[in-house]
């Protein structure tokens, strides 16, 4: 399988909540500090990719927020009067203004246009080759199938035109699984899980996009190895000298204990119903799982993006410059 | 604990309202919050009360236990809440919307006569339109839920709004939709072929879009929306009163949410767009709390005096277990004091997050970090009683 940074376009979806805008900023740290030439766009203009990546704003014109790392964020108006200068040789862009604002609404009506012009603005990049990779902080779970698959319904539903002729090329990209990849995010919890799996196995079939990874965010450490659990189990007994030693509050220090370490066994559990799912998916999706630590660090923020992404340069055996190592703030 | 005399929050704002409206950003866990205050609702309440969830994943049939929901309400059957140990009064129905069939309805209900919407039904774009279409999920949540209130088949309903990149979509879908048919844009597109062509005003984009899009694909969304734009009257009336319903004193807003950066910032969002707007924020249900004693000075102290300990402890304890060496009874306990650093930290940036969402609401509903998942009905009773126990603020 071609290394997850050499692909072209790599798409970073998730259900709500479980870390996607970290996890993709992160994912463009580590190929960045690999050499390679990188950009990460922001699909939804939340702003926060923004607060990922440490800056104050994104617009659509990318920035080089770190050496080799340009980051922008989508803006479908913008992509339309890119589109129009570059495709439809429209010169007078200033004064389409209340055009673009009426195209607006067509985009908002008509199936797929809107995420077209998006979708193609990222397919333009790739074709121009203006960078080694190109990672997508891209939609939810539950709406990514019509973003990535945009160009396929317009094919499907647009006879002839500019559009038309314009989608082949992009499914020329998006299709090939050397090129273009998806990568979920889950946190080990039933619901991301089930989600994810779910949209992993109907993926290709109704976007023709690959999956590459799957990236499960926010995972418990092992606390104990086997002996150490057995002294666990039966510390209760000696809970009255411990509570002699170092006060009453080391019920609550052993509560703590247990209660992680019974997340972990939970989220364990669900990842390996997810391995077992894609294993008898048909086809089998043989991609790999990579696991990121929780890492106790409730904000976000560049110092957080910059952890994950040395943890993720280990998972995936990647030599990186020590660049903005986290632990040198 | 809760009295038992006293009634709790909870319950009160179920017994005094007749529509719910669950909203928070996603994956806070929404779907369950509903389904537990169905519940709830059902063991105090008598009468009928209704779930309704909105989320294409079909979650809360999982959480229920249920092989599929369906459009239509199903009635949970006695028999399962007695297996599971639930005691209820009211009968708890739930349903799920399905957007396709909701839009399908809608024409139906709409349509001036059985050629439009035949037409409709059968255009191509149609099919593809209605997923996407204004926020479709959006707004026809609120279309079922008005469909269901003007019915008064049930004495509550609870509906768990869909996914959405911003809450606040939900709130704005009956005036966008109302914007939508006063646009230019469909003005535009259902001026006749003819006349467009000839309109100095919009020949320039006439152009350009049939440039990129092609006359012919313009032409299918034309016809599409002249058929549409038949059913406006209709649409229009029937987007103002959903609008008035979210306004009206029966329905409140349960704002759900855990303590993390995002969730917590969306939450605030959406209590001051509630209160900008004059509609009822009924209680704000912070989900997965870690317990409070965690961050407790206690705890605290204990776990440095634990770090600081020397072997004569190691010994003690290992003295009083069976077949445990004290090298590894040291590495247990050196692991509990450091590993508990990690858990208090979070625990008491999450104490302090909670105390800013307080100043938003008047009721603060806690449900604990339970470590299984919850995907039955005797586990959503469990999250029920949770909610029940009036938190104390601060």
């Amino acid at each position: 399988m071609t290394s997850l940074l050499d692909l072209d376009l790599l798409w970073v979806t998730g259900k709500g909540g479980v870390g996607k805008t970290s996890i993709a900023a992160a994912i463009a740290e580590v190929a960045a500090r690999s050499g390679r030439s990188t950009l990460v766009c922001e699909m939804d203009a939340k702003g926060a990719l923004a607060s990922a990546l440490g800056v104050d704003e994104l617009d659509f014109t990318p920035v080089e927020v770190a050496p080799n790392l340009h980051a922008m964020s989508m803006s479908t108006e913008d992509a339309l009067r890119e589109y129009l200068r570059l495709f439809v040789r429209i010169p007078f862009i200033g004064r389409i203004g209340p055009l673009a604002k009426t195209f607006d609404f067509v985009a908002d009506a008509a199936p797929g246009v809107k995420e077209i012009l998006s979708v193609g603005k990222l397919c333009f990049e790739v074709r121009e080759k203006n960078y080694d990779l190109i990672v997508v902080d891209a939609e939810s779970t539950g709406h990514i199938v019509s973003q990535i698959g945009a160009p396929k319904v317009i094919a499907d539903l647009v006879q002839v035109g500019l559009v038309r002729e314009q989608t082949q090329w992009m499914l020329d990209i998006l299709n090939d699984v050397n090129r273009t990849g998806v990568a979920v995010v889950t946190t080990p919890e039933e619901m991301p899980v089930t989600e994810s799996s779910e949209l992993l196995r109907r993926l290709t079939s109704e976007t023709g996009a690959h999956p590459a990874v799957v990236i499960a965010n926010r995972v418990l450490p092992v606390l104990f190895d086997r002996r150490e659990q057995a002294v666990v189990d039966q510390l209760d007994a000696a809970l009255p000298t411990l509570i002699d030693a170092v006060g009453p509050g080391a019920s609550v220090v052993l509560e703590a204990a247990r209660f992680t370490d019974a997340r972990r066994r939970t989220g364990a559990q669900h990842l390996g119903r997810m391995r077992s799912e894609l294993d008898a998916a048909d086809p089998p999706l043989n991609i790999p799982i990579i696991t990121v630590p929780e890492l106790f660090a409730r904000n976000g923020g560049r110092r957080v993006v910059s952890l994950i992404a040395d943890g993720l340069a280990d998972e995936l055996d990647i030599e990186i410059s020590s660049g903005q190592r986290a632990n040198g703030e | 604990m809760a009295n038992e005399r006293t009634v709790s929050e909870l319950d009160n704002l179920l017994a005094s309202r007749e529509m719910i409206l669950v909203a928070g950003s996603g994956g806070v866990g929404k779907t369950t919050i509903a389904a537990a205050m169905g519940i709830a609702a059902a063991q105090r309440q008598k009468g009928k009360i209704l779930v309704l969830t909105v989320d294409p994943a079909k979650r809360l049939a999982t959480a229920l236990g249920l092989d599929e929901v369906g459009n239509s309400p199903v009635r949970i059957e006695p028999a399962i809440f007695k297996a599971a140990g639930v005691t209820v009064r009211g009968e708890l129905w739930v349903a799920m919307l399905d957007t396709k069939a909701g839009w399908d309805e809608l024409i139906r209900q709409h349509a001036p006569d059985a050629e439009v919407r035949e037409a409709v039904l059968a255009n191509p774009l149609y099919q593809n339109i209605t997923s996407r279409f204004v926020h479709s999920h959006d707004y026809l949540a609120m279309e079922q839920l008005h469909d269901l209130h003007a019915t008064g088949d049930f004495d509550l309903v609870i509906v768990d709004t869909p996914p959405s990149r911003n809450a606040l979509s939900i709130l704005d879908a009956p005036s966008r939709m109302i914007d939508f048919f006063g646009s230019r844009l469909l003005r535009w597109l259902t001026v006749p072929y003819r006349s467009r062509l000839f309109t100095v005003a919009s020949k320039p984009f006439y152009q350009i879009a049939d440039r990129v899009l092609g006359s012919r694909f313009l032409q299918d969304i034309a016809d599409f929306f002249v058929l549409f734009q038949a059913m406006e009257k209709g649409f229009v009336k029937r987007a103002r009163a959903v609008e008035a319903l979210l306004g009206d004193a029966q329905t409140a807003f349960v704002v759900v949410t855990t303590l993390e950066t995002a969730p917590s910032h969306e939450a605030k969002f959406l209590a001051q767009a509630l209160l900008n707007r004059g509609m009822t924020l009924g209680a704000m249900v912070v989900n997965r709390v870690l317990p409070a004693r965690l961050a407790g000075n206690d705890a605290i102290a204990s776990a440095n005096a634990l770090l600081a300990a020397g072997p004569e402890l190691v010994d003690a304890v290992a003295e009083q277990l069976d077949d445990v060496s004290p090298k590894t009874v040291a590495a247990v306990l050196a692991q509990l004091a450091e590993r508990f650093d990690d858990v208090a930290l979070v625990a008491s940036r999450e104490t302090e997050r909670r105390g800013e969402l307080a100043t938003f609401a008047t009721t603060m509903l806690d449900a604990p970090w339970l470590t299984g998942d919850i995907h039955d009905i005797a586990g959503l009773g469990e999250l029920a009683e949770h909610l029940r126990v009036d938190s104390v603020n601060g």
